[in-house]
């Protein structure tokens, strides 16, 4: 803070100009540091495992691979990194998803989680999974992600008609949000209490959420929805940043309000459902990642976009740490992992939110 | 020279017929435009279809405007935000919409400016959710004037700002409009700002342009006791300019009707006759 200060100070010849300028700094120096900070979480995410191996030992085998032995070199490479990517991968997408989502509802407790959209994504895929349900024909190791994608999307139109009806405030969205987690759940118990013994167990185990099921090409698929999806949110940033200042205010701006809604809600539920597809339901980090990025880097979406991700990231990462050391041995599922971190962050927000703005 | 005219215009909202036939003469860079009128008589409705926010029939002429229809800027009504951004970047954003990320001196120094002018400097750096509803409103006004506009349209502006700051505001607006050759058009409950700050005024009710000419020849005690129904004298101050004094409430209480449904003011033949009339004389 003390160089803050100074910054600043150094600056002030500038009025404005320079407070603005040291501000921007500022946020580039905490990017920076989350940037180094999941660095480090991925690191130790790949010394752990059954066989642990020293930081120093992981960081040889990430960039000199020929120089440690090949037990080493397959565990890391092969066994260790699509999970630990993957953790990296799905944090930052379910983050950026939440972000938005928050955004264009004008609602800090919007999230792939919490308004049902992940659960239809869990509804959707399941149908799959036990009984070959294929909603759009696609090749056969699609189906499961391409059903959670449709589920995921008919949740978010749903939401979106919803909340563009005149009358309807944040807070009814919300409702209707918990309406749909519990309808989806519904329907996926239904799908659990008709299926085999097997599919149950299939389908029991991908609703916990576990990135044990990663694998390069999954990982591979999730990371170019990603990378397909933030440049379009990127060169929307001022438009984003200005829907926070209310819905007249943008338009007067000039912005297609409607049209940005729905264009940014279906690149959300891609977000949110892919991961949903390939390593099964993991909550709160869509709520949680973009709160963190709110209080520490602001809302403009410059910065707030790419602290999103990586907060996202990190927390996932951070939880696919814990997840490894809660019972030494045993991988936990990561989804209980972050559900048991994000319930109490999440009753705090709502405790919280009624005293003070986020 | 930049004009606008409006002809024939009138806007929707669903089925719902919100405003109807409204003509008016062109107006000219430099004027500045009251648009006055009770609550909910339109005036919002018509910023919103003249800014092209709202769908309808009839024309906005824009001429000599250098980005055309894209230069008329509108100020909505007081907008409380709860975003976690400061005065300073809500500003900046205002002004770098359509454009790249990267933030320019030309840019900042144009904030800078513009929010001293406004006497809002010291507040750049808070957040704007913790503002109080008159700096809030100086804020949207200068995430306004940082987009340049040509034709600038102000939804009550000046509702929750204190006596000397509403004097203030209106005379700088009055101030631009004159030196930066913009047309603004402020839609004002005050009568007797209207009739200090602006030399024309156009008066809406019930969806319908009753008025529309010089704001001394417009603002009348007949005017005053059919659109707003009360008895009122137009006297001048110290410095000639004409004040509105409220003798009573008119016997007729006056109650709020949609367009559809008003007969009371049906005189907008007439009165957008007249308008013509002096557009012609104008020319």
């Amino acid at each position: 803070m003390a160089s803050d200060r100074a910054a600043v100070a150094a600056h002030d010849t500038g009025g404005g100009r320079g407070h603005y300028r040291a501000l921007v700094w500022r946020r580039q120096l905490i990017l920076a540091g989350l940037g180094a900070a999941l660095l480090v979480s991925l690191c130790v995410d790949l010394a752990l495992g059954p066989a642990r191996y020293g930081l120093g030992e992981v960081v040889q085998g990430l960039f000199a691979p020929d120089t440690v032995s090949q037990q080493v070199r397959v565990v890391l490479w092969d066994i260790r990194m699509p999970v630990a990517l993957m953790a990296v991968v799905v944090g930052a997408a379910l983050s950026v998803a939440g972000a938005q989502m928050q955004t264009i509802l004008n609602n800090p407790l919007a999230s792939p989680f919490t308004l049902g959209i992940s659960a239809a994504a869990s509804f959707g895929a399941a149908l799959a999974l036990a009984f070959g349900v294929v909603l759009i024909p696609a090749a056969i190791e699609y189906v499961v992600p391409v059903n959670a994608f449709v589920m995921a999307m008919l949740a978010a139109l749903l939401i979106h008609m919803l909340s563009v009806k005149r009358g309807v405030t944040v807070e009814t969205i919300v409702l209707l949000g918990i309406a749909l987690v519990f309808t989806f759940n519904a329907l996926l118990s239904l799908v659990q209490f008709l299926s085999s013994a097997e599919a149950l167990a299939a389908v029991v185990f991908w609703t916990m959420g576990s990135l044990t099921k990663a694998t390069w090409p999954k990982l591979g698929l999730t990371t170019l929805v990603l990378l397909a999806v933030l440049p379009i949110f990127a060169r929307r940033a001022w438009a984003l940043t200005a829907l926070r200042l209310g819905e007249d205010k943008a338009a007067s701006f000039g912005i297609k309000v409607a049209r940005l809604r729905l264009e940014t809600l279906m690149m959300v539920s891609l977000l949110a459902a892919i991961p949903v597809a390939f390593v099964g339901t993991i909550g709160f980090i869509g709520l949680v990642g973009p709160h963190i990025a709110r209080m520490i880097i602001g809302e403009d979406q410059r910065f707030f976009l790419p602290a999103s991700a990586l907060s996202g990231a990190l927390i996932l990462s951070a939880s696919s740490v814990v997840s490894k050391l809660l019972i030494p041995g045993t991988i936990f599922p990561i989804g209980i992992v972050t559900s048991l971190i994000g319930i109490p962050f999440f009753i705090s927000l709502i405790l919280s939110s009624a005293r003070r703005s986020w | 020279m930049v004009t606008i005219r409006l002809e024939t215009l009138g806007a929707h909202y669903g089925r719902k017929l919100l405003l109807e036939d409204v003509t008016t003469p062109a107006f000219k860079s430099g004027d500045m435009v009251a648009v006055i009128g009770p609550n909910a008589a339109g005036k919002s409705t018509l910023f919103k279809r003249v800014a092209g926010l709202l769908k309808g029939p009839g024309e906005v002429q824009v001429e000599g405007a250098r980005r055309g229809r894209n230069s008329i800027c509108y100020m909505p009504q007081d907008t409380s935000a709860n975003a976690v951004l400061t005065v300073y970047e809500s500003v900046l954003l205002a002004r770098k919409q359509g454009a790249g990320w990267s933030v320019g001196d030309d840019d900042l120094a144009r904030i800078d400016e513009i929010m001293k002018a406004l006497g809002i400097a010291d507040t750049a750096f808070r957040n704007i959710g913790e503002l109080s509803g008159g700096q809030r409103q100086l804020a949207s006004l200068a995430q306004t004037l940082v987009r340049e506009p040509e034709i600038l349209l102000m939804d009550e502006p000046t509702s929750a700002l204190d006596l000397s700051r509403q004097v203030e505001v209106l005379g700088l607006m009055q101030d631009l409009a004159r030196a930066r050759g913009m047309i603004v058009l402020i839609a004002l409950h005050d009568l007797n700002h209207a009739l200090r700050f602006c030399d024309q005024a156009m008066v809406v009710a019930g969806g319908q342009l009753v008025a529309c000419g010089p704001s001394s020849e417009i603002i009348t005690p007949a005017l005053l006791s059919e659109v707003y129904h009360v008895e009122a004298r137009i006297e001048p101050c110290s410095r000639g300019i004409g004040h509105v004094i409220v003798d009573g409430v008119a016997a007729q209480r006056r109650t709020f009707a949609s367009p559809a449904t008003e007969t009371s003011i049906r005189n907008v033949d007439r009165e957008n006759r007249k308008c013509g009339a002096m557009a012609a004389q104008a020319s």
